[in-house]
Order: structure tokens, then C-alpha cells, then sequence
């Protein structure tokens, strides 16, 4: 267990250095590079002209003038002091823009992996024990068309309706007349007024998606022979199933925990953008739209990161529940 | 031979039929795969011969008929009369006193009987040869059976135009991710050691990065002055870079498992060469998985783009894809006032759909053990 766990955090070391690399890459892709579309930005707005010895001393504060890895080595040390940039867009340090917004975006996440659990669950045990019943037909005809809808276009779809139907209107996470107040009891209820439609946006496909895979795991452990020496035995039907099949089909999920959560966070990205939620996702797309590209690349290998993390730490879950897998290697 | 043939019993056939005959067998039994394929070959067929099936130029603009809504056909007419030939009825337009938007009503007193191989508009088939035939369309009055956008351009013309775009823009980023998938996956698999730790790494770190973040970072950085052609190409390598990712994986397992076969052992003692191994002995035993996963991944690339489209950065206009059309209804109020935008949206879900069962018919079919 200790060594697999050493292995698999020198392998998660590799990783996040070369996710890093890739932010940096993308940092320099567009043509142009920092200071330029900075000063371009300036001039634009009338902030005078600047002579080429300025340029030329900002270029220097910035390390421009250095060689490509050396960028790069200035860039990570500058990260591991906590400075990710300047955002020009803004011009507010990158690192303010990101943590103004990750504990919402972490949120919803976790609201949304909750309610993907709530429903899925049930459901896909339902279907397996109920299998090709009127219930079960339903189930997968809804589970078939929430994997086909896209996110925004289910967005879309609902926020149209909540408006014709209901007169609301469902866009952002607050109500105007929060939107600048601090946390207090009314803005926090005024924000679970608002937190229905993205939860289910986003969590409709991960859910449609987790009902078929527990209704199949456990439509193959019913068929094992220990379930039906039990039901020989005469355990009672509903012992029988929780005691062990149960257990065993919501393992695929452990093993997704990990991961569940920056997918969440990925796929809310262009939810956010039609919802006009306050997370991290509008804020990289408008990044990228201006070409703001320390904020861009560093939203991307802070959600690279997540992933990596909680894909270690779903390992470790895993393995620690399951002997199977902990005495293999 | 004929006779001969009539004269094996249905409990033979089954012995001598080949795995692919047995897998078209239990394939036709899945009703919603086969339904799924039908759906596919109608909209891959539209899709080809999109030119012969919109009644309308797509650039062309109707500038007094701004978004205005589908029109309905009609079998009956105001006195209830049946009309063998379809029609439509012309349009009114009013303006609502109060809020002074458009407002399209049935104009009774025109109807416009619908033709079949009616010649309109020129264009070129593929590009390539001129033609003004088209399937269906009114020889006076407009037809807007999906209504028009904002610059009252047809939209029923471009939605089957977009299908073009969109339905091939997820074959050719299935084939590039399927060379890659399988190349990769291969060498990883077949041979082991340093190419294959280099290869899994490699693998894991794609799919260490969110995919719509990732894609979204990448087309963002094509350049803007690109040519609609390089755009497109551009769009299918980015979808691909990622799509090979779990190809590659299934390839490497499924490589894993069938090189320690005793019949792989024995074509090597027999003295075949390492490709003839690959491509004669392991990789028929494992074509019908790479088939499932690829049908099961081309409906991901298809949403994938008109994810991008939908917010801008993927294709642009001119080119036309259903994502394209989509961004004009980003915001609900514009979808309040005219639904018949989400019609695009519609497509995509019946696509991925279909997509979907057929994949899964697939699978089923597939899996010998089921």
C-alpha cells in the first residue's frame, strides 16, 4: 500500500510538471507576446505613448528578453511564490481573479456530484432489479436523451421554458440587488433560489451516464453465484441485495470520484457561459476571447491540477476499499 | 450449387457462418440499432447531396421576410377541401401595436402548391458540376419551412447545409483520432517497455486536462485570419488530439491480452513478421471493439463542435455548421421570441442519438459472450 502510494505520487509529480509546460505553451501561443498586447491595450485606451527604452525595460521586468526555458523556469518560480500574473483584461493580479471565483465553482460542483449521486443511485438500482419493466424502459429512454442534449443547448431549452412558463428569469447566481452585497442569510437563500437549473444542466448527463453503468454492474453481480446460494439460503430479498451487490456496483463510482469532480467543472464551463454563472469557466473563455493569457493559462493548469490530484486520491480510495486490487500489485 | 445450398438446415448455417455474419445477425435483431443506422444513412445521404435537397441559396437574403417564423404546409385548405398537392399559404406582415415587433400572419388568399424537381437557384454539386434541380419547392410566393434568421436567410436550406459540415467534421476528426488511437496504442501494446511508458504518460497527461478548457484554449489560438478550409481542419485535429486518447488505451489492453495467446506465439515461430502479426492475427480479433468505441466517440466530436461553434471560437461564418447556427440563440430572449432557432439543436440531439443506439447495438453485437 505504501509503495503504491509512493509510485503513484512520483507519477503525479511527473504529471503536474508537465501540465505546467502545456499552460506555458499555451500562454505562448497566440501571436504577440505579453508586454505588446499590454502596451497595445494601454495605447488603446489613451495611456500615452511609450518609448522603446520603456518597452524595452518592461520586457526586461517581465523576463521576455531571457531564452524560452528560461521563461518558463522564471514563470514556475514566480508561481511558487504565488504570483500567476497580471491580468491586463482586469489588471488585477490573476491570482484574485481565480479565487473570487473557485469556492462558487467548487460548489456548484459538489451540489451538482451530490444530486448526480442522489438521483443516479436510486434510479440505477431500480432499473437493475426492475430490469425491462415499464419503470426501467422510462428510465433509459430519459437516461439515453440526457446523454444526447448537450449542456448549453439543455441550458438553453430550460431557461427558455422558466421564462415563458414561470415569468423568471434564470440567468446568474444572484438576484441583481445581491450581486455586490456580502454573504448574509438572504443572499445565500436568494443564491439556492438560483442553483436549481445549473445543478440540474450540469449534473443531467453525469447522472444519465451513472444510472447505466450501476444498472449494469449490478445486473452482473445478481447473476453471480453467491446471490443465489443466499436466495437459497432464504435471506430476505432486500438483505441480500444491499449486503453485497449493492456494494460491489457502486464501486465504478469510488473509482470515479476523483475525477467526477473537475469534469463537473469542465462541463460547466459552457453552462456557466450561457447561464452567465459567476465561475471559473466565462472567466477563461473571456480570457481567451482578449487573449489574456497568463489568466488563461493559469485557469487551465489550475483544473489540469484538480484533475491530477483527485484522480491520485480516487487511487488511493480505491485501492484502500477494494483488497482485490491492493493485493494485485 | 444453388440447390446444394438450400439443402443446409438453419442449425448449420449457424455453424459455418463467419464472426461476421454472426454479428450482423444479432445486430439486426437490435430494433434501436437498426433504427439508429436508418436515421444515419437518411441524414449522411441529405448530408452528401445537400445542394439537391435545400430549396434555397443560402446566402440569399429575403429582406422582407426577417425572421420570420416556419411555415406550415397544408393538406387542407380554409374550406376544408383536400388538396392532393401540398401548399403553403403566402405571408402577411403586421406589426404588434404594443411592443412593434414583427408579426407574420397566413395570408388565405395566396396558396402556393409544392413542386418536386423544381428548377430554382443555380449551384454546384460538390463544387463541381452546375445543376438547378432541387427536391422540393414552390415555383411562386417563399417556402420558409424552418423559418429564417435575423438577415431573413431560409433556414431550412442552412440547417441541411450545416449538416454537411457538422456530420463530417466528426468522421474526419474519428478517422485522425483512430490512426493516432491505433498507431500509438499499438506500439504501446505490441512492443512494451520504454515506448509504451512513454505512451501512457503521454496518454494520462491529455486526459489529465479538461476537455472543453482544452479545446476551447487550442481554437481559441487559431489564427482569425485562417481560411474557412484551414479552420475546419484545424477544429478536427484539436478534437482529435484528444479523441485518440482512450482508442489508444483499448488498443494497448486489447494487445496486452492477445500477444500471450498461443496463436500469436505461433505465428511468430512460423516466421511472420511483426506487421504481419499486427495487422494478419491480432488486429482482426479485435476490429469489432475499435468499431464500437469509434461509432460511440464521433457523436462527442459532433457535440464537441458545436460546443465551440455555439460560442464562437470554433468555425465562423460563412461556413455553416449546426453550431453556427446555434449561436444565434445564445441569449433566451431571442429563443423566447424565435424558438425556431433551437431547430439546429434539434438535429444535434437526433444524431447523437442515433449514434448512440447504433453503438450500442454494436456492442452488443459484438461481444460474443452476450
Amino acid at each position: 500500500m505504501l509503495f503504491y502510494s509512493i509510485r503513484r505520487f512520483i507519477y503525479m509529480g511527473t504529471i503536474l510538471f508537465l501540465l505546467s509546460v502545456i499552460a506555458f505553451i499555451i500562454i505562448q501561443l497566440p501571436p504577440g507576446d505579453y508586454v505588446s498586447s499590454y502596451i497595445a491595450q494601454l495605447e488603446a485606451e489613451g495611456g500615452g505613448e511609450f518609448t522603446e527604452a520603456e518597452i524595452v525595460s518592461l520586457k526586461k521586468q517581465y523576463g521576455l528578453n531571457l531564452p524560452i526555458y528560461a521563461q518558463y523556469f522564471k514563470w514556475v518560480w514566480k508561481i511558487l511564490h504565488g504570483d500567476f500574473g497580471m491580468s491586463f483584461q482586469w489588471s488585477k493580479p490573476t491570482s484574485d481573479l481565480i479565487a473570487e471565483r473557485l469556492p462558487l465553482t467548487v460548489m456548484i460542483s459538489l451540489f451538482t456530484l451530490i444530486f448526480t449521486y442522489v438521483m443516479a443511485i436510486p434510479i440505477g438500482i431500480y432499473s437493475a432489479i426492475h430490469q425491462y419493466s415499464i419503470g426501467d424502459y422510462i428510465f433509459t429512454v430519459i437516461g439515453f436523451i440526457g446523454l444526447a442534449i448537450p449542456n448549453f443547448l439543455l441550458a438553453l431549452i430550460l431557461m427558455f421554458l422558466f421564462y415563458k412558463y414561470f415569468g423568471l428569469s434564470v440567468g446568474g447566481l444572484f438576484s441583481v440587488e445581491y450581486l455586490e452585497a456580502s454573504w448574509s442569510m438572504d443572499k445565500f437563500a436568494d443564491m439556492l433560489k438560483h442553483l436549481p437549473i445549473p445543478i440540474i444542466v450540469v449534473g443531467t448527463a453525469g447522472t444519465a451516464s451513472l444510472i447505466r453503468i450501476i444498472r449494469g454492474c449490478l445486473l452482473d453481480e445478481l447473476k453471480k453465484q453467491y446471490v443465489i446460494t443466499a436466495r437459497a439460503k432464504g435471506v430476505k430479498e432486500r438483505t441480500l441485495l444491499f449486503k453485497y451487490p449493492v456494494r460491489m456496483a457502486i464501486n465504478p463510482m469510488l473509482s470515479s470520484i476523483g475525477w467526477v469532480l473537475p469534469q463537473i467543472v469542465s462541463g460547466t464551463t459552457i453552462t456557466a457561459i450561457v447561464l452567465n454563472l459567476p465561475t471559473i469557466g466565462p472567466l477563461l473563455f473571456r480570457a481567451l476571447l482578449t487573449q489574456d493569457m497568463y489568466l488563461a493559462g493559469s485557469t487551465i493548469m489550475l483544473l489540469g491540477f484538480l484533475t491530477v490530484i483527485g484522480t491520485f486520491l480516487s487511487d488511493l480510495l480505491l485501492v484502500w476499499v477494494d483488497p482485490r486490487i491492493r493485493y494485485e500489485k | 450449387m444453388k440447390r446444394k445450398k438450400d439443402e443446409i438446415s438453419a442449425e448449420e448455417k449457424l455453424y459455418i457462418a463467419s464472426q461476421w455474419q454472426l454479428m450482423w445477425r444479432k445486430f439486426v435483431k437490435h430494433k434501436l440499432a437498426l433504427l439508429g443506422a436508418v436515421t444515419l444513412i437518411i441524414l449522411y445521404i441529405i448530408a452528401i447531396f445537400c445542394e439537391f435537397f435545400s430549396p434555397y441559396d443560402i446566402y440569399e437574403r429575403y429582406v422582407k421576410y426577417i425572421h420570420c417564423p416556419p411555415q406550415r404546409i397544408h393538406f387542407f385548405d380554409e374550406k376544408r377541401n383536400f388538396h392532393f398537392r401540398p401548399f403553403v399559404y403566402g405571408l402577411k406582415q403586421t406589426s404588434d401595436p404594443k411592443s412593434w415587433r414583427r408579426i407574420y400572419l397566413e395570408d388565405k388568399t395566396n396558396k402556393y402548391p409544392i413542386y418536386f424537381f423544381v428548377h430554382s437557384y443555380e449551384c454546384k454539386l460538390w463544387n463541381l458540376f452546375p445543376m438547378d434541380v432541387h427536391l422540393f419547392g414552390v415555383k411562386k410566393g417563399e417556402m420558409f419551412l424552418f423559418g429564417t434568421d435575423k438577415l431573413g436567410r431560409d433556414l431550412f436550406s442552412r440547417n441541411i447545409y450545416a449538416a454537411r459540415i457538422s456530420l463530417s467534421i466528426g468522421l474526419v476528426g474519428v478517422i485522425l483520432s483512430f490512426v493516432l488511437g491505433s498507431v500509438l496504442g499499438g506500439i504501446s501494446g505490441y512492443y512494451g517497455g520504454t515506448a509504451d511508458m512513454i505512451i501512457q504518460r503521454a496518454i494520462e497527461l491529455l486526459l489529465s486536462i479538461p476537455t472543453i478548457p482544452l479545446w476551447m484554449a487550442l481554437s481559441a489560438a487559431l489564427p482569425s485570419q485562417w481560411s474557412p478550409i484551414k479552420v475546419y481542419f484545424g477544429i478536427t485535429i484539436i478534437l482529435a488530439i484528444r479523441g485518440w486518447c482512450g482508442l489508444g488505451r483499448v488498443v494497448r489492453g486489447k494487445l496486452l491480452e492477445l500477444r500471450e495467446e498461443d496463436f500469436t506465439m505461433a505465428a511468430t515461430i512460423a516466421g511472420a513478421t511483426n506487421a504481419r502479426v499486427i495487422t494478419r492475427h491480432l488486429l482482426p480479433s479485435f476490429l469489432s471493439y475499435l468499431i464500437v468505441h469509434v461509432t460511440l466517440a464521433i457523436p462527442g466530436m459532433i457535440v464537441g463542435e458545436t460546443a465551440l461553434s455555439f460560442l464562437g471560437i470554433g468555425l465562423r461564418p460563412p461556413v455553416v455548421s449546426w453550431g453556427v447556427l446555434l449561436k444565434l440563440a445564445q441569449n433566451f430572449r431571442t429563443v423566447s421570441l424565435h424558438p425556431w432557432l433551437l431547430i439546429p439543436g434539434l438535429f444535434v440531439i437526433i444524431t447523437v442519438l442515433a449514434f448512440n443506439f447504433l453503438g450500442d447495438g454494436l456492442r452488443d453485437a459484438a461481444d460474443p459472450y452476450k
